[in-house]
């Protein structure tokens, strides 16, 4: 095993082995201690922001603590958290820990079946649910759930009728925790003082992009420890604010929302609705924040729409600061030395452009801005940097409680994830696999020994399942693709489907693409288009349509498509040992993929397997040389109920440059 | 003479519940049996046209009623007299245990009944928020020049409304098109805030004239789900016009059936679903 060691900084005992607080309860109490009055949580209701300083929010914790305790809960149980961002519900998680027992918060969008699955798997006893939509999910499952005992809500609405004998409405859990006596004050202190680094924090599902989710254990240490090193790399601090609107079962969430914040002390906000969440941003405008690239792409995607839509004025304004800004503007931030007249001219780029762009898309305060889950296109990524927004990647999983890799300051490139985040230890196997050492890696998988000891070997070293180089000299890492998803193609050339599926999702019409060509003579794809591009360029010219699947069969978008995949393949042939992959047939696919449907992750990760069962058919019309073919396609509602949709789809051939398509050739 | 199609036994009952051992419980919604509203063999004419005919129904507290025909049938013509805008030929209306008389504007819109309409009336260039606070209007108690003057309690008395209106915005989910003029919203959304105007009044009784015309499976869905909510939450009684059979016979407590201007059913979705001359109404019997 060839092994590069990087960096490896050993813990210095002396800071933890002291009183620093251990556990998230004992955070919190450290935070109302010290700062009782600073914010902790907002909350936009009835068009206002109502806030929580850390005193009451210690005061609400401590209430539904005892309330829990009432109720039953003891140590070591399980506790659903269903619902969106909501500082109630990020309290319930610190009450649980406070009793002793563990939060498992779930994917809120998840279906009936998918919620089940985990309730069961961790056999909750206990469940908060954040309204009316998700206690039915749960009192759905019923009978297949044995071990749900109690569900706790948020939103009294629309349950007037339900039978309370297992229902509870929040606040009158807190009402009836606050009047309890003594004893149950004393029982509540022992069990907050009775944890230590090495209980749980918290069990987070992955979002599993193969077979079903598996729960990760992390310990109070994981959580405590990376989120310190993470406030300390970027020094971010109690005068930070974030906006919670990321999925709080996703790991990056309860970093950001709850590690990090508890552990320094700033302030969390919550948007009011989904639908509000581009107002909020706007409104909160916090300096610290994260998403995935999808959300930079949609935000520069409306931008470049709404200025297509701007008058002739604005527009070459625009495109004038932009072209300055794609010049200097990341080196600016990068910290290098520009000349006088162009230091002027961005200036005044700042003022007309730059400034109200930035305050339009809420991002004008940002200080350290993240990106993960996914590749995000050097445009977009050089868009955002060089209007003079901190935007940096990072490299993580659930479970190393998120941080492998971040990017410092100074040293923000495109196409790395950064060098190793402090506390962490990397090497690459001879296959190319990632795997670490860190104080985040988690203890192990719920139930899942099997498992465990696949994906945590000798040594404590995790492997990612994620195939990547050091660069050397820099010691950036660079991620290629998932370790068993690279494969060759027949005659034995690398086949990187990821690495393709993201160079054709940088072009703002594509929004999916999955690529096959393991084992075959040729590459192929299937595409979903972006509905609301592509549907902008219709409406611009004069291309009517009525839905996805109209648009998405229509010739001169087909020409579009190929267009881009032509010039893909041109790129890619320039590469000799990534030529192997270029795409020589597609068809556009008649419905968007959905992670209802199964094809996606919650996280919006293409689930390749199932499309490759699902699609069989087409996949198969890609390879035989058909012209068309028809698709018959099973679409899963909210609700969960189930429908069809069918329609016949044009198979393009790619020309490639200098050679006819091999299929072709065959035929 | 159809005055008696059909006896009716004055009971309500639950509408089919099958998320029986779900946790809901299966008992009767609130209604307290108390009649709200009367209308006694009521005739409307329009000149020779006879809108209504010798028509007899009530609208018991907290429930939802239902009023369903074909076109013409007069539907929106009883919801009319219901409000007080009509004033039928023959017949009495008894409003919360009195009879009512001939309306001057300003009683009918202080009596406590709010409508929506058949086509949306809202006022396009203004907010979401503002069409909904005009809803509040009759219950706002400053005068013009103390608004004007927005000092002390007109001060106080509009934050109070706001707030109320705030409260419907929530309810409502419309968060994020508080601030957006209604013209540019789309037609699903317009009607929720409709709705919303309604609710502003705090009506003892809501009259929906076809609030899901027009929408989507999906827009309809939703709908129901606030016209339910409302009738659960606040226990507000609400009569309503609408032509999707599916929709009313999962919403309603009872059903009135209208047919050219008369009564030809009424009772229990049920009831009313196996009513033979409800059904040869709807699959179109040749009429005499």
């Amino acid at each position: 095993m060839s092994e590069i060691q990087v960096e490896t900084r050993t813990e210095s005992d002396a800071s933890r082995a002291g009183n620093a607080p251990d556990s998230i309860p004992k955070l919190l109490a450290r935070n109302a201690a010290s700062r009782p009055s600073a914010p902790a949580y907002r909350e936009k209701e009835f068009g206002i922001w109502q806030s929580w300083n850390w005193a009451e929010v210690a005061e609400e914790v401590n209430a539904l603590a005892l309330g829990l305790l009432d109720l039953g809960l003891v140590a070591g149980d399980h506790v659903a958290i269903i619902g969106r961002n909501r500082p109630r519900l990020y309290m319930a998680m610190v009450a649980v820990q406070s009793v002793g027992a563990v939060p498992v918060p779930v994917y809120q969008d998840a279906v009936a079946d998918e919620m089940t699955y985990v309730l069961s798997h961790c056999s909750a006893r206990f469940a908060f649910a954040g309204d009316q939509e998700q206690v039915d999910k749960v009192l759905e499952a019923g009978d297949s759930l044995p071990s749900l005992e109690q569900v706790v809500f948020l939103d009294p609405r629309g349950m007037r009728k339900y039978d309370r004998t297992r229902l509870h409405d929040y606040r009158e859990l807190q009402d009836r925790g606050r009047a309890n006596g003594e004893a149950a004050r004393a029982e509540l202190e022992d069990r907050i003082n009775g944890q230590g680094e090495s209980d749980t924090c918290v069990m987070l599902y992955t979002s599993g992009t193969t077979g079903r989710p598996k729960g990760v254990v992390l310990s109070n240490r994981n959580i405590i420890e990376s989120s310190r090193n993470a406030c300390e790399f970027d020094g971010v601090g109690a005068g930070d604010s974030v906006l919670a609107y990321l999925p709080m079962a996703w790991v990056g969430d309860f970093i950001f929302s709850v590690g990090q914040a508890y552990w320094s002390g700033f302030c969390v906000a919550c948007p009011e609705s989904e639908s509000t969440l581009n107002q909020d941003l706007r409104e909160i405008g916090p300096s610290y924040y994260f998403a995935p690239p999808r959300i930079f792409e949609q935000m520069l995607t409306s931008v470049m729409i709404r200025m297509e839509d701007a008058g002739r004025f604005k527009r070459r304004m625009f495109r004038h600061f932009m072209d300055l800004a794609r010049r200097v503007g990341a080196d600016r931030l990068d910290g290098k030395p520009l000349s006088g007249i162009d230091r002027f001219r961005y200036r005044l780029g700042e003022l007309f452009v730059y400034g109200p762009l930035k305050n339009t898309l809420g991002l004008s305060r940002i200080r350290i801005g993240y990106t993960a889950g996914e590749a995000i296109g050097p445009e977009i990524f050089t868009f955002y940097r060089s209007l003079g927004i901190n935007l940096k990647q990072l490299y993580g999983q659930t479970e190393a409680s998120v941080f492998i890799t971040q990017q410092p300051d100074r040293e923000v490139r495109a196409d790395t994830v950064g060098v190793p985040s402090p506390g962490v230890e990397i090497k690459i196997d001879d296959a190319g696999e990632v795997h670490y050492r860190s104080p985040g890696a988690f203890v192990e998988y719920f139930r899942n020994p099997e498992s465990t000891r696949e994906t945590k070997r000798e040594g404590g070293w995790v492997a990612t399942g994620d195939a990547g180089v050091l660069e050397a000299g820099t010691g950036h890492l660079k991620i290629i693709d998932r370790a068993k998803d690279v494969g060759k193609t027949a005659d034995g050339q690398l086949f990187a489907p990821k690495y393709v599926e993201n160079k054709l999702k940088f072009f703002p019409n594509i929004l999916e693409v999955v690529v096959f060509g393991a084992g075959r003579d040729v590459c192929t794809a299937l595409i979903n288009i972006d509905l609301t591009a592509v549907g902008n360029w219709a409406e611009r010219n004069n291309i009517p349509y009525a839905s996805y699947q109209e648009l998405a069969a229509h010739p001169e978008v087909y020409g579009m498509v190929e267009r881009h995949i032509e010039e893909v393949n041109e790129s890619l042939g320039r590469d000799p040992s990534l030529a192997g992959c270029r795409i020589h047939r597609f068809l556009i696919l008649h419905k968007e993929l959905d992670a209802d449907d199964g094809e996606l992750t919650r996280t919006r990760k293409v689930r390749r397997r199932i499309i490759e069962e699902k699609y069989g058919p087409l996949i198969t019309a890609l390879y035989d040389g058909s012209r068309e073919v028809f698709a018959e396609t099973e679409v899963t509602y909210e609700d969960g109920r189930k429908g069809t949709i069918s329609a016949i789809l044009e198979i393009r051939d790619v020309r490639l440059a200098g050679e006819d398509s091999g299929l072709r050739r065959a035929a | 003479m159809i005055r008696n199609g059909r006896s009716f036994d004055g009971r309500v009952d639950a509408p089919a519940d099958s998320g029986a051992g779900t946790g809901r419980a299966a008992e009767t919604p609130g209604t307290s049996g108390a009649v709200v509203m009367e209308l006694r063999g009521i005739t409307l004419r329009f000149g020779g046209v006879t809108a209504i005919r010798e028509t007899t129904f009530d609208i018991q507290e907290g429930e939802i009623r239902a009023i369903i025909g074909p076109n013409g049938a007069g539907k929106s013509s009883v919801l009319n007299v219901i409000n007080g805008f009509y004033h039928p030929q023959e017949g009495e209306i008894w409003y919360q245990g009195r009879q009512r008389g001939v309306l001057k504007p300003h009683q009918i819109a202080h009596q406590g009944i709010a409508r929506t309409f058949q086509n949306i009336a809202l006022f396009r260039g203004m907010t979401t928020l503002d069409n909904i606070m005009t809803g509040r209007l009759t219950r706002m108690k400053s005068g013009i020049f103390r608004q004007l003057a927005w000092w002390g309690p007109a001060e106080r008395e509009e934050t109070e409304h706001r707030e109320a209106v705030e409260q419907i915005i929530d309810f409502l989910e419309i968060q994020a098109i508080r601030k957006t003029p209604v013209g540019r919203l789309p037609y699903g959304l317009q009607k929720r805030v409709e709705l919303g105007r309604a609710l502003a009044a705090e009506p003892s009784l809501l009259l929906l004239d076809e609030p899901m015309a027009g929408m989507n499976v999906e827009e309809k869905e939703d709908m129901s789900r606030f016209i339910l909510d409302v009738n659960d939450e606040f226990g507000t009684t609400i009569a309503l016009i609408e032509h999707d059979m599916g929709v009313v016979m999962d919403l309603a407590d009872r059903v009135v059936v209208m047919d050219y201007g008369r009564k030809i059913g009424d009772g229990t979705p049920d009831d009313v679903r196996s009513n033979e001359a409800v059904i040869n109404a709807y699959l179109g019997v040749a009429h005499d």
